[in-house]
């Protein structure tokens, strides 16, 4: 198992070197030059040129990036030409927003997609099953704005249980914050809990042909326990690997959710950075975002061996 | 043997609905086995042995239709309530299926598998439990029992998995085991030794056994009785010494023949049956073997022959011109 674990970390050195090579240069491709985006259109060439050549704009591409790649591993992520803050300030600032909305997020999606899909395959085809498919089409169809706004008519204007928007750190007050965040996580989990429930439910209804369940039922073992220890955990493979997208994509922030709720989470720092072509800042980000995106991945595949002992053992 | 009778199945019929019509698996079967007494169900793949056992024990698909009755220790299995059902499967009726490589849950150790079956149907608690699934992978034949507990089923050879699969069905001393095909996916070296486990343990717990094979060599020796099945219809039974001095079946003579001899010389052709079995979906008017049948007459197309007690009441066939006949004709 530690062997296993050491391999895996191996294998992250490339793909983060990746990450940071396509950060470094999709933000390079980008139009415009920074130097006039620092000074402003009334620049004059020689301000401009002295700029370029104190920012080292001037040096080959392929030299700038080693240079910034040399000061992210010493930690130093750069610094915003407009606010002064340092992008690991800004990022650290922004992530407990975005990641306790994750985690909210994906929590309800699983209470709600999990149980329903164990229900769904071991009914299979039933009145149910039917109901809930279509329903989970359905769902999966409504866009993460309609739902929003569905929502905050339905809690904040008419029956006023929750707030429409607005934000407190958890630090400060943990009510009035769990109030901020219930109707943004909910929005997410709505979108969440379709592909969940589809993912699970066609995986364990395949699980429940198999050989092995047909001898638990042959055994005279209880339905529960055939379904939650028999079936649950071979069927949960391809549930982690999308909880586990599902997971690193909101790492990036869940930018329509942040922005209607008015969250200041990582998705508005990045939609921010963009506006104003704040593109340290930007590079910055997205490396982070990217790099927990395939950390998150990591902890995905753990999780496989964790699950299921062939994949632990090196067996196919 | 009709004193103690454990098992009867009476006119049992399974229907399968396909896209291409209704598939009539099992057509009409009758059987018995009594206590502590062995049967051996022989046919080739396809001709409905497992689709049978699957009836007995009901583990048929959802869309299976089911007609007849399955008496098992006076009870009818197909009229119990699920609950009722649940506490005898495991406990007095247990099942090896054919391929150990599929029917042991990957991600749970051979312990759990195990002591969760004993724990369900006997009142044992944790350390018992394990302590006598130590004692029944020992009583198969496995070495380190202690340490195979732990173990996962990929972790062990076909061989060691179809042995824990055999402990698992023995754990709760059931009154009947059927074993599917439990040699097929195995080893030839190794068939023999699971073949001699299973008649080991048999004699031991006095227990009952089915076992369902396409191999005659399994059955002869092995058994008490043997039914051959042909397009889900049992085609000629007998108890088996009877059988195999005088078969009556030009089916099941084409089975024997078609086995490999071991004194024959070498190169020689494997007699095999010739073409394939009737599509299931498409009922024959006649017998169901005769467009295979080398002795098939104009009769056997156009009418179906019934089980009968020929022979003796206990040597039964379905056919209208059985082997000695043809003897006679051509002498």
């Amino acid at each position: 198992m530690l062997l296993f674990v050491a391999r895996r970390l191996l294998y992250l050195i490339p793909v983060l070197i990746a990450v940071s090579l396509l950060t470094f240069f999709i933000a390079s491709l980008l139009p415009g030059d920074l130097a006039y985006v620092i000074l402003g259109d009334q620049a004059t060439p020689e301000n401009v040129a002295a700029l370029r050549r104190d920012m080292g704009l001037d040096q080959p591409i392929w030299i700038r990036y080693f240079g910034w790649l040399g000061n992210i591993l010493q930690g130093d992520f750069g610094r915003s030409f407009r606010t002064g803050q340092t992008v690991l300030q800004a990022v650290t600032e922004r992530l407990p927003v975005s990641f306790e909305l994750m985690i909210l997020a994906e929590v309800m999606g699983l209470v709600i997609g999990v149980p329903l899909a164990i229900v769904c395959a071991a009914r299979s085809g039933g009145a149910f099953d039917r109901f809930m498919t279509g329903s989970a089409f359905a769902m999966l169809s409504v866009p993460a704005f309609l739902s929003a706004i569905l929502l905050i008519y339905l809690f904040a204007v008419e029956l006023r249980w929750l707030p429409a928007t607005g934000y407190v750190p958890l630090a400060e007050d943990p009510v009035a914050n769990l109030r901020f965040m219930v109707l943004p996580a909910l929005t997410l989990a709505l979108a969440e809990w379709p592909g969940i429930m589809r993912v699970l439910r066609s995986d364990m209804i395949a699980t429940l042909q198999e050989d092995y369940i047909a001898l638990a039922k042959a055994k005279g073992l209880k339905a529960s326990r055939i379904l939650f220890v028999h079936a649950l955990k071979p069927s949960s493979l391809t549930l982690i690997t999308i909880t586990g997208i599902n997971i690193g994509r909101l790492i990036g922030g869940a930018v329509i959710v942040e922005t209607i709720f008015a969250l200041p989470g990582i998705g508005r720092l990045l939609v921010g950075a963009i506006y104003t072509r704040d593109l340290i800042i930007l590079q910055g980000v997205v490396l982070l975002v990217a790099a927990g995106f395939v950390i998150m991945n990591f902890i995905v595949d753990l999780l496989y061996a964790v699950l299921d002992p062939r994949i632990r053992h090196g067996h196919a | 043997m009709s004193g103690n009778t454990l098992l009867s199945v009476e006119d049992v019929t399974v229907d399968l609905p396909t896209p291409r019509g209704n598939l009539r698996a099992v057509d009409r079967v009758n059987l018995t086995v009594g206590a502590g007494q062995t049967l051996g169900i022989v046919g080739e793949s396809g001709c409905g042995k497992t689709m049978l056992s699957r009836a007995i024990l009901q583990l048929l698909p959802k869309k299976a239709k089911l007609s007849g009755r399955v008496m098992f220790d006076g009870q009818d299995l197909f009229q119990l309530p699920a609950e009722r059902l649940r506490r005898l499967r495991g406990r007095s009726l247990a099942v090896v299926f054919q391929d150990p490589m599929t029917s042991l849950n990957p991600v749970l150790t051979i312990g759990t598998q195990l002591i969760e079956t004993l724990q369900e149907h006997l009142e044992l608690d944790d350390a018992t439990a394990s302590r006598r699934s130590v004692e029944l992978l020992t009583a198969v034949g496995i070495p380190a029992p202690e340490q195979r507990l732990g173990q996962y089923p990929h972790q062990l050879s076909g061989g060691m998995r179809q042995r824990v699969a055999i402990a698992i069905a023995l754990s709760c001393e059931p009154k009947l085991l059927i074993a599917d095909e439990p040699t097929t996916a195995l080893d030839v070296t190794i068939q023999a030794q699971i073949l001699d486990l299973l008649a080991r343990e048999q004699r031991r717990r006095h227990m009952a056994m089915i076992i369902i094979t396409h191999d005659l060599g399994v059955v002869a020796g092995r058994t008490d009785d043997v039914a051959v099945m042909y397009a889900g219809r049992v085609v000629e039974r007998a108890p088996t010494p009877a059988l195999f001095k005088k078969m009556r079946m030009p089916y099941t003579e084409a089975l024997l023949a078609a086995l490999p001899k071991l004194d024959a010389a070498p190169h020689t052709p494997l007699p095999a049956i010739s073409g394939r079995p009737p599509d299931p979906t498409r009922p024959l008017q006649g017998c169901s073997f005769s467009p295979r049948c080398r002795y098939a007459a104009a009769r056997c197309k156009n009418e179906k022959p019934a089980l009968t007690e020929a022979e003796s009441r206990e040597h039964q066939y379905a056919c209208f011109y059985p082997i000695e006949v043809h003897a006679e004709a051509g002498a």
